[in-house]
């Protein structure tokens, strides 16, 4: 089926399951995080020059959103620093499971919350109060460290990587737009999982935990869940677990049928938009109404913002799709043909991440020497001047990663739409013109 | 438990410690002056210490918009410090005093409270009395209105003037103590009983100051007029800097935090192509409200920072906003 098992290859299997390669990057992780952390509460409050602003929010955010995400999926969560010392504390072991338990309260997270709403609000918390966290040190400072310190209170109460699946403001649309990488983590028979006894890589063994994101790997058909941390490919008594490169959007040809995914790619496709009015456009209201929260025009921001992405975008989407007739209900039509705007929304962002990177791409190197903006200049390099990067080729960047959204959204839709048996031009009139829109807002 | 497992877990908590500690550490020994706007706190510390004869060594940054520092009575060039950067800077003061270092650029419309001091200890071998300001000698209410009764129909130009004094005694006329201690319009009025009509008169007037400055008197004062006074009281003069606005709204404000004899008010910028207010106005008076400030009107006392000469160059560069001198 199309699939290239790259874990066929001795060495870089070799590689993944063997637990120092995967603890030195978590320690080089853990050490950036940490110090980004220090650098946003002890740094300069001038955020082009503060580690914290320029390497989380400009060099992190251009490495997830043009690379990691696109092409490794969920490859930033394999490495990811934010819910190491919580599991290492709630596994009692940094390498492999130890003979003796700890015992934390290890509870099972509520089924009420089994899905992806927390982690829509939590982005949205942090979208709504981006235009600060995102200039601030001390606020990404701040922000950072409840990120880690939150994820290490849930390791003790919860289960497995409760933060990661539930609650995490960017796992969830990581999640969703891994289901477009080439590349996957999957069982290679399914009898053998339907024979083996005690299920080690749900429930873990001597060579290995449980999923931590208490996913059955035996029943992976997307990547949404799966945090390619590798420890079923461990714990496997069978080898029967392959990570396979693929062709693009796989996971999209079985659209999702779950509103809060469905929603989670509105909320995505409509803050780009709204970012790339706010943040990119020239009105100066809007930018002051986003920035000065609290006040009555920050209030109505929240509210506009709101009203766009769960009323005026999801409303004018359905209406391609109303018709009484249609045997499928209306919810899982409107879940699964949400499906056509997961490209697109992941488009949207690369286009406009590239300008704001593009532009402020330059502020790494002078962070790089003086991180904490204390006069240092550790590699000669603190007084670089702030020039915006490749200006030639960024808007036909922008134009060509937008067409092409338009375009794989279109085929998505396809797709879906017969999935649901219902006609995908409406669909693809509506990605055509959020398109415009996105073209106009940003050229 | 393993011995891999140890080792890791000591490394782990080595390096978390170390990544922790290092920053902190650094960061507690490396002392840096922080500028940010006036609202936002100004100078943090405000009160720098050193001793006179020995080097000190100063390290800026800004927390919000560029800003300067010069120190007052300094012969010093003013350095820039720009947000999120170090810059450095070595003085030596020969002697012991309480100076005032101050913002150069016009980072707010508080730019000119952004002040603070350096207390230089040591011994002076020869102190020199501070020279007492000639408004106090003259007993001169520098706060008391002076407007000048009578304004001139058209400029006043000192190259008519020139023309119409030849012949005339203008060592008189013209006497550096008579032109310190006198309004132009006083010196119009010793005109009287001549036969010029009052157009040539202020002409004369006009010739009589240039008579009491000299080109170089001028452009000094012309370049600190631009540096520091230009931001609230406009480049022509006019009281419509940038900043005058601002202070004009914060004067209600400024009242309401004060009361009874303490009751003053940001005002309006002086408006120095106003003739009737620099026309009844003499050196003196001038140089006083220079070297004394507005007390709470929003014009700050300069007396800490110009030397004596740089106040008279202002003084003279602020006529030449109502008298048309040679170029």
């Amino acid at each position: 089926m199309n699939r290239i098992e790259l874990t066929r290859n001795r060495f870089l299997k070799n590689i993944l399951v063997n637990r120092y390669p995967q603890l030195a990057v978590f320690m080089v992780m853990l050490v950036g995080y940490i110090f980004a952390i220090l650098a946003g509460l002890i740094g300069t409050p001038v955020g082009s020059h503060n580690f914290s602003i320029v390497f989380v929010w400009i060099a992190w955010w251009a490495v997830l959103i043009l690379v990691a995400v696109p092409f490794f999926g969920r490859g930033w969560c394999a490495i990811c620093p934010i819910p190491l010392p919580g599991e290492w504390l709630q596994r009692g072991a940094v390498l492999a499971p130890p003979d003796k338990k700890p015992m934390w309260l290890n509870l099972r997270w509520p089924k009420a919350l089994r899905n992806i709403w927390l982690q829509n609000i939590s982005f949205l918390l942090l979208a709504l109060f981006s235009s600060v966290l995102l200039t601030t040190p001390n606020i990404t400072g701040i922000v950072l460290a409840v990120m880690l310190f939150g994820a290490i209170g849930l390791s003790t109460i919860f289960e497995r990587r409760a933060f990661c699946r539930f609650l995490c403001p960017v796992g969830g649309f990581i999640g969703i737009y891994s289901q477009i990488a080439p590349i996957e983590l999957r069982i290679k028979e399914k009898q053998v999982c339907a024979s083996c006894i005690g299920k080690p890589c749900y429930n873990g063994s001597a060579a290995g935990y449980g999923c931590p994101w208490d996913v059955f790997p035996g029943g992976l058909t997307k990547n949404t869940y799966c945090g390619l941390c590798m420890e079923c490919i461990r714990t496997c008594p069978h080898d029967n677990i392959a990570v396979s490169l693929r062709p693009f959007s796989a996971d999209l040809a079985k659209p999702s049928t779950r509103m809060d995914e469905a929603f989670k790619a509105f909320i995505m496709f409509g803050s780009a938009m709204i970012y790339a009015g706010v943040l990119l456009g020239p009105w100066g209201f809007l930018k002051d109404a986003a920035y000065n929260v609290g006040t009555g025009a920050w209030f109505v921001y929240v509210l506009a913002f709101l009203v766009l992405i769960f009323g005026v975008l999801p409303g004018t989407f359905s209406l391609g799709f109303l018709s009484t007739k249609n045997p499928i209900p209306f919810k899982q039509r409107f879940a699964s043909l949400s499906t056509s705007l997961i490209p697109l929304g992941l488009m949207f962002w690369v286009a406009f991440s590239l300008s704001f990177v593009m532009t402020n791409a330059s502020y790494i190197m002078a962070a790089l020497s003086d991180p904490l903006g204390l006069g240092w200049n550790l590699f000669g390099t603190a007084d670089a001047v702030w020039q915006p990067m490749l200006t030639t080729i960024l808007a036909p960047a922008q134009t060509l990663s937008l067409v092409g959204g338009l375009i794989w959204s279109a085929r998505t839709a396809q797709k879906a739409a017969n999935e649901v048996q219902v006609s995908s031009l409406p669909l693809i009139a509506y990605s055509f013109i959020a398109t415009v829109i996105m073209l106009w807002l940003l050229l | 438990m393993k011995h891999s497992e140890l080792i890791s877990r000591i490394l782990i908590a080595t390096v978390v410690l170390l990544t922790v500690a290092t920053p902190l550490y650094i960061w507690k020994r490396t002392p840096l002056i922080h500028a940010q706007m006036s609202e936002a706190g100004g100078w943090t510390p405000g009160i720098l210490k050193a001793n006179a004869g020995e080097p000190l060594h100063l390290r800026f940054t800004s927390d919000d918009v560029i800003h300067g520092f010069a120190v007052g009575q300094l012969d010093m060039d003013s350095i820039d410090i720009e947000p999120g950067k170090v810059t450095d800077i070595t003085l030596i003061f020969d002697k012991p005093g309480i100076y005032t270092f101050f913002c150069t650029r016009w980072c707010g419309v508080n730019h000119w409270r952004m002040r603070g001091t350096i207390e230089v200890s040591g011994s002076d071998p020869e102190p020199t009395p501070a020279s007492v300001p000639l408004y106090v000698t003259l007993d001169v209410d520098i706060d008391a209105p002076h407007e000048s009764p009578a304004v001139p129909d058209r400029q006043p130009s000192a190259i008519r003037g020139w023309e119409l004094a030849q012949g005339l005694d203008m060592a008189a006329l013209a006497d550096p103590e008579l032109y310190k201690s006198s309004s132009p319009y006083q010196i119009f009025q010793q005109l009287e009983n001549t036969s010029h009509s009052d157009a040539e008169k202020w002409d004369m007037v006009a010739y009589s100051w240039q008579f009491n400055t000299t080109s170089e008197q001028l452009a000094s004062g012309r370049q600190l007029y631009a540096q520091n006074c230009a931001a609230c009281h406009g480049e022509t003069g006019a009281g419509d800097g940038v900043f005058a606005d601002d202070i004009a709204d914060a004067g209600e404000a400024s009242m309401e935090s004060m009361s009874g004899a303490m009751a003053s008010m940001m005002q309006s910028p002086a408006n120095f192509t106003d003739p009737k207010r620099m026309l009844g106005a003499s050196p003196a008076i001038l140089q006083g409200k220079i070297l004394r400030g507005g007390m709470g009107t929003g014009m700050p006392m300069w007396g800490s920072i110009f030397k004596e000469e740089q106040i008279w160059d202002l003084v003279a560069y602020l006529y030449s906003f109502q008298f048309e001198y040679e170029e």
